[in-house]
């Protein structure tokens, strides 16, 4: 009966010089037409200048279960982060 | 100039009218949305031609009069574009006969002698530059797709071809453009139209029909029975609310 066809994911980059950034998915029968429909979908108001599109299938995720032991050890270790260096004046754009 | 005009900027309204019909009727939502951007492309395109129009005609007529104001009788575009929607496959065909046919248009339009012509082709080109290949995608898709989707687009060509012709029966506006070089000559885009379209409906598994006769008169104001109903709805809002704003 009815097929669903196959999702992907969008990417857009808004601006030269700015990295892609997922914007959300659709539905498309091939690559070509996976494009066509995130152009029509989301560049109409301006959004962007180059798109990916990535098939669904093809993305790795990480499992939710997971979420404590991968990212939560990181929340009590400050010392990660470089914020306790002084900047020496003449150091500009820090 | 103006009769010229209006050829154009019916062609535009009329068909982005029928698009706009599929708002929310399409097969998927992608493709909803990909038919609501043609339907506002050509809408976009209509507007600049109207308020062109009536700034050349100069008797106080503005965008809106000239959209919805109008008679059927008054309206210049062609038959095609005022067929009604059918199914998918009907609605392609149109589209992908119209595309082909504005984007060899404005190509010419490119190198008109009016300059207000010139720079609109060259903006409205990268449009039509976009619904080309559309259109086209979605022929082939059908065409050569499964034997339903063929059947249905080999049905569609074959009631919609013979309307393409009439897009190249050259009007008295026609000719006078062509005479003033601020038009295209339409024997010679007819025999580009050809070559033009030829390798996409191979490609597509698709024969058009072979005959001579065509239908035509909506250049001159000689409309289908389908026009009328299409503009009942397009213009009921102006009609029973004159000057209404929101």
């Amino acid at each position: 009966m009815e097929q669903e066809w196959p999702l992907w994911e969008v990417f857009i980059r808004s601006k030269n010089g700015l990295h892609h950034k997922h914007v959300g998915s659709l539905h498309a029968t091939d690559a070509a037409m996976a494009l066509t429909n995130a152009r029509d979908v989301y560049t109409r108001r301006n959004e962007g200048v180059s798109i990916w599109v990535v098939p669904s299938t093809a993305i790795v995720a990480s499992d939710p279960g997971t979420a404590e032991a991968y990212f939560e050890p990181a929340a009590d270790k400050v010392y990660r982060h470089p914020t306790f260096f002084e900047v020496p004046d003449a150091v500009k754009h820090m | 100039m103006v009769p010229y005009l209006l050829q154009l900027a019916d062609n535009a309204l009329i068909l982005g009218h029928r698009l706009s019909e599929w708002c929310g009727h399409a097969p998927e939502l992608e493709t909803d949305i990909a038919l609501a951007n043609l339907a506002l492309d050509l809408t976009g395109q209509a507007r600049s031609l109207y308020q062109h129009a009536a700034e050349l005609e100069g008797e106080g007529r503005t965008e809106d009069d000239l959209a919805y104001l109008r008679d059927a009788s008054a309206f210049r575009h062609v038959l095609l574009v005022e067929q009604p929607n059918q199914d998918f496959a009907y609605t392609i065909v149109r589209q992908f006969i119209f595309d082909h046919f504005q984007h060899l248009l404005y190509t010419e339009l490119l190198r008109s002698k009016d300059d207000w012509l010139r720079d609109f082709a060259a903006r409205v080109i990268k449009e039509v530059r976009y619904h080309l290949p559309f259109s086209t995608s979605w022929l082939v898709r059908l065409g050569d797709g499964t034997p339903l989707s063929h059947q249905k687009t080999e049905q569609a060509l074959t009631d919609l071809w013979p309307f393409s012709k009439e897009l190249f029966h050259a009007s008295p506006a026609d000719l006078e453009a062509a005479h003033l070089g601020i038009g295209p000559d339409l024997d010679w885009m007819a025999r580009l139209f050809e070559d033009a379209t030829g390798p996409d409906l191979i490609s597509a598994g698709l024969t058009p029909p072979t005959t001579d006769w065509f239908p035509k008169g909506g250049k001159t104001g000689i409309h289908s029975e389908h026009l009328g109903p299409l503009l009942a709805e397009m213009q009921f809002l102006p009609r029973a609310y004159p000057g209404c704003s929101w």
